[in-house]
């Protein structure tokens, strides 16, 4: 009992149940299953038991961080992270028991117990409290005849559909598969495998921890490099296409996935330069740091440079079809530098940015479209489109602003989600169909032309929205900087103190909505231009969620931090298509997790970090 | 008309004015038009009402739940449309089952009543949870940020469930009890929609219940009023706002299963979204945070969301006028937190809250 009750055993038991639920739900909600079709190593591991190791891997890794913390011996750290194994498998465990033949008697029984317990325990828990015994017996009756009821359901559900697979269709053979390690059929040695790989993991876990600084950095980062880039095969591969012969990266890849002996070679050498930037790196680290500033200044310039080279070398870089994400990806980084001015800046947190993006499309479909719909018939080019697209969009922004002026923050919100609905709804409606197609929307929209070559592939696409990206990059600095950048933050932190400054707020406003459209409109006039086709489906709230939820992760107001946000957030899903049935259910978890860990986002902006730092608490500010 | 309080002109006051004009006007013209054209009859305009009165007690039921967390934590639970879409759509699978057995047509009543509790508890659990994990962590921060939490966890919920039980719609089993209608001289009115409307007001009167006469409905009330005086009252202030969503969300699964029987297009993971918009402007018509009004306000955008695209937009020469009933609704919102934020009975708001 003693065991039990110490802070560092409830710490396992607590991070253990946390991994275990976390696996179970990867694999009721299907995750695992769907991230097993991607091989990490070929005919080694996928990315769905690459999921189902690295969870209790990483919470026994942390669970001994703290440990170690505490000055625990490293006998009880390994203990803890095989319990972390042990109990991360345990929940999965569980359901496959439930899910075979053979043990379904134990989901009845346990069914038909779960009411009992819990309300013994509850009235245990009431008596504990001090209550009277006539209030934990009542306790007991109503909390048993509840949870009864929501267990005698689901017991009557399963029993009428035979199995679980009818409620909860991800729980088939593909997820027994994986979860067994390939023993389908031999439920027992299946329980095996799952408990002792992930046993396995849990002590690695730890290992990992209690080794000296330098084998671990080494380790971590050789490991890190290889599950990157055995998870992203395909995009290596795709880049490596066009720089390499056939019969080379045939020897490195089988088909999308690496290969064992490549998979391994890169290990190696991923380790190893690891092993020297960690016994080299704080030296050369604090030779930089040595050097006098102007030197330094050179070295910046001289990266710099090269990453300019990279952006623009960019599409002959990596190919077609990556130039194509990286096309997707610019229009998001312009929506969220966009959306940024609103929300970074001024506090004025906009759900309906989708708004903004469906003008700039439409205006440039229906005025360039050779279809039937095109109002110009092809005598309009993309390039007089574009301003034209811009400045709808503004007057749109403009126009949808005025009203919301006066409301609070969180209303404010609610009132932006409302016209980004009513502008889906009337795109869909007949009333506009003669105007813009109804549902079937705006098809035959030219490409652009630049000096009579008409730019239909990504790859010229791509300079496209590198500039427009980088015009609003700079533009978005120079706010920042600006005389209006701080009016707009001084709204942002205190509206009352703002006006009381004398701060124009009704006018700040009205330009930081105006602005932020702009963008949006170029975002969506390019996107028409890419896709040749602009359809209400395409103009939907998830837009808005997307480019907030890029924003929020990346790191609000800060500009490079959007920019990631954008590569990560957008280009992710877009490389791995596992992903993309997951996407909003991540970005859901992202905006919680972010909210409640990390305010700031990866990047954070310096102003806001300033803040954080100085206690106050000014995540997003209310604007109230 | 068009300065401002002290006096001056302004163009946002001005902007606004117009709008309010132009409004006003357009209501006016197309509802002269429709009524003048007597396109429809006495007895169609009856059965829109009573169309729009059992869809409003729907969302009546929903907007309690916002309006309930509202009153006591100044917050919009943006996740609770999803709520109401966890409850229906797990009942979606009892009452399959319950009609497999035969239960659901030997004992119609019996069994809707076992599907209300199943699902009310379904999705009291849902909301509990989300309070627990995604709400509690951030009390007492900025607005906004319990704003974006809960536009990550209504997301994640409807992603959640779309991975539980799937993609495609489901619908519920047709109750026969709940077929057919009541004639009252030319006007028939479904039977569905009365049990709609009778059943919403059932749990209405139950939550006045529970918020005027019992202990914790006092508690509740107390914190609402003041947190922490009530903490020294010795209230449980976290165990009240725990109870306080676990409420929201049982009336929230509750109407889904309302909302299940009575409409047969069925359940999907994305069916929370739009009611729980329009459930929220229910909730902010009637004045958010309280109770009478997230009553009134839902059941009078039902009748606007049934009456609104007939009368006006028709009346206008809109075609396909009730494909923009959502429109109408939205408007509604917009025009509401523009115009009146404060609610229809929004009157008993101190400063702070509104």
């Amino acid at each position: 009992m003693n065991i039990l009750a110490s802070e560092a055993s409830r710490r396992v038991l607590r991070l253990g149940l946390l991994s275990g639920s976390f696996i179970l739900f990867a694999g009721v909600i299907g995750m695992i299953a769907a991230f097993h079709e991607r091989e990490v190593v070929n005919d080694f591991i996928s990315l769905g038991q690459a999921l189902l190791l690295a969870t209790p891997f990483v919470t026994s890794y942390v669970a001994t961080t703290r440990m170690t913390e505490a000055g625990e011996d490293p006998r009880v750290a390994l203990a803890g992270g095989l319990a972390i194994g042990l109990l991360s498998a345990l929940p999965t465990v569980i359901l496959l028991l439930f899910n075979s033949d053979e043990y379904r008697y134990l989901l009845d029984a346990s069914l038909k117990l779960i009411p009992f317990v819990a309300a013994s325990y509850l009235a245990w828990k009431s008596h504990a409290q001090g209550n009277e015994m006539r209030q934990a017996a009542a306790t007991w009756l109503i909390s048993a005849l509840l949870i009864g009821i929501v267990t005698f359901g689901f017991a009557l559900i399963f029993e009428v559909k035979g199995d679980l697979r009818g409620v909860l269709v991800h729980v088939d053979r593909d997820w027994v598969e994986v979860v067994t390690f390939d023993h389908r059929n031999e439920l027992w040695t299946g329980i095996g495998f799952l408990l002792a790989a992930s046993a396995g993991a849990g002590l690695a876990g730890v290992i990992m921890r209690i080794m000296p600084d330098i084998p671990r950095r080494a380790l971590l980062y050789g490991l890190g490099v290889t599950l990157l880039v055995g998870a992203f095969g395909e995009t290596v591969r795709l880049i490596l296409q066009e720089n390499l012969d056939r019969d080379t990266l045939r020897e490195i890849f089988r088909r999308d996935t690496l290969r064992q002996n490549s998979a391994a070679v890169l290990f190696i050498v991923s380790t190893a330069a690891g092993f020297l930037w960690a016994m080299f790196g704080g030296r050369a680290q604090s030779q930089f740091a040595a050097l006098d500033n102007s030197s330094r200044h050179k070295i910046r310039n001289l990266g710099m440079l090269v990453f300019a080279a990279l952006l623009l070398a960019l599409p002959w870089l990596i190919g077609r079809t990556l130039s194509d994400v990286a096309v997707t990806i610019g229009i998001f980084v312009l929506m969220g530098l966009g959306l940024n001015i609103a929300i970074g800046l001024a506090g004025l947190l906009d759900l309906g940015y989708v708004t903004n993006y469906a003008v700039g499309a439409y205006i440039l479909a229906v005025l360039t479209s050779i279809g039937p719909l095109g109002l110009f018939k092809g005598s309009f080019t993309f390039w007089m489109v574009i301003p034209i697209a811009l400045l709808a969009a503004m007057c749109a922004g403009f126009l949808f602003a005025v009203p919301v002026l006066r409301m609070r923050g969180d209303y404010l919100a609610i009132a932006t989600l409302g016209f980004g609905e009513i502008i889906g709804k009337l795109a869909l409606s007949d009333w506009l169909k003669p105007l813009i197609g109804g549902a079937q929307g705006v098809q035959n929209i030219p490409k652009p032309f630049l000096f009579a070559t008409e730019l239909k592939n990504p790859e010229q696409l791509y300079y496209i929205v590198l500039v427009a990206s980088l015009v609003t990059l700079f533009v978005s600095i120079r706010l920042n900087n600006s005389r209006t950048g701080r009016q707009w933050m001084a709204i942002r932190e205190d509206e009352d103190v703002a006006t009381a400054m004398g701060i124009d707020t009704a006018r700040a406003k009205l330009l930081a909505f105006t602005l932020s459209a702009a963008t949006g409109g170029v975002a969506g006039a390019i996107f028409a231009a890419k896709v040749g086709t602009v359809f209400p489906n395409s103009f939907t709230v998830f837009i808005s969620i997307n480019v907030l939820s890029l924003i929020i992760v990346g790191g609000i107001a800060s500009n490079p931090g959007i920019v990631l946000g954008a590569v990560v957030l957008i280009g992710m899903p877009e490389l791995l298509r596992e992903f993309s049935e997951f996407r909003f259910l991540m970005y859901g978890a992202l905006l919680i997790l972010m909210m409640i860990n990390r305010p700031q986002g990866l990047i954070p902006s310096k102003l806001v970090m300033h803040e954080v730092q100085a206690g106050v608490k000014t995540k997003v500010s209310t604007g109230d | 008309m068009f300065r401002n309080k002290s006096g001056e002109f302004s163009w946002v006051d001005f902007t606004i004015d117009v709008l309010r004009v132009l409004i006003v006007l357009a209501v006016v013209v197309g509802a002269w038009n429709t009524l003048s054209s007597g396109r429809i009859s006495l007895a169609q305009w009856v059965n829109l009402l009573a169309a729009g009165l059992s869809q409003g007690s729907i969302y009546a039921l929903i907007a309690l739940g916002y309006t309930l967390v509202y009153g006591i934590l100044l917050m919009i639970n943006f996740a609770h449309g999803e709520v109401f879409m966890a409850g229906a759509f797990t009942t979606f699978f009892f009452a399959e089952a319950l009609n497999r057995t035969g239960f659901l047509n030997e004992q119609p009543l019996l069994a809707i009543l076992l599907m209300i509790l199943f699902a009310g508890l379904v999705s009291m659990t849902v909301a509990v949870l989300v309070e627990r994990i995604a709400y509690r962590p951030l009390r007492g921060s900025p607005r906004l940020v319990p704003l974006i939490t809960a536009i990550g966890a209504s997301f994640f919920l409807q992603y959640a469930f779309r991975g539980l039980y799937g993609s495609s719609f489901k619908a519920y089993p047709q109750v026969r009890a709940l077929q057919g209608a009541v004639q009252i001289g030319d006007i028939s009115i479904p039977v569905a929609q009365i049990f709609v409307f009778c059943s919403a007001l059932v749990l209405m009167i139950g939550l006045h219940w529970l918020v005027e006469r019992t202990r914790i409905g006092k508690a509740m009330r107390a914190v609402s009023e003041n947190k922490e005086v009530a903490r020294l009252m010795g209230i449980d202030i976290d165990w009240v706002i725990l109870f306080t969503f676990g409420v929201g969300g049982f009336l929230a699964g509750s109407a889904g299963v309302i909302n299940g029987l009575f409409r047969p297009q069925g359940v999907n993971f994305y069916m929370g979204f739009i009611p729980g918009i329009k459930a929220f402007t229910a909730a902010v018509l009637g004045g958010i945070g309280n109770i009478p009004g997230a009553m009134l306000g839902g059941l009078f955008l039902g009748v606007i969301e049934a009456i609104g695209p007939n009368l006006v937009l028709a009346g206008l020469g809109i075609p396909g006028a009730n494909q923009l009933k959502d429109v109408i609704a939205f408007t509604m919102l917009v025009l509401v937190l523009i115009f009146r934020p404060q609610g229809i009975l929004g009157e008993r708001l101190s400063e702070t809250k509104a």
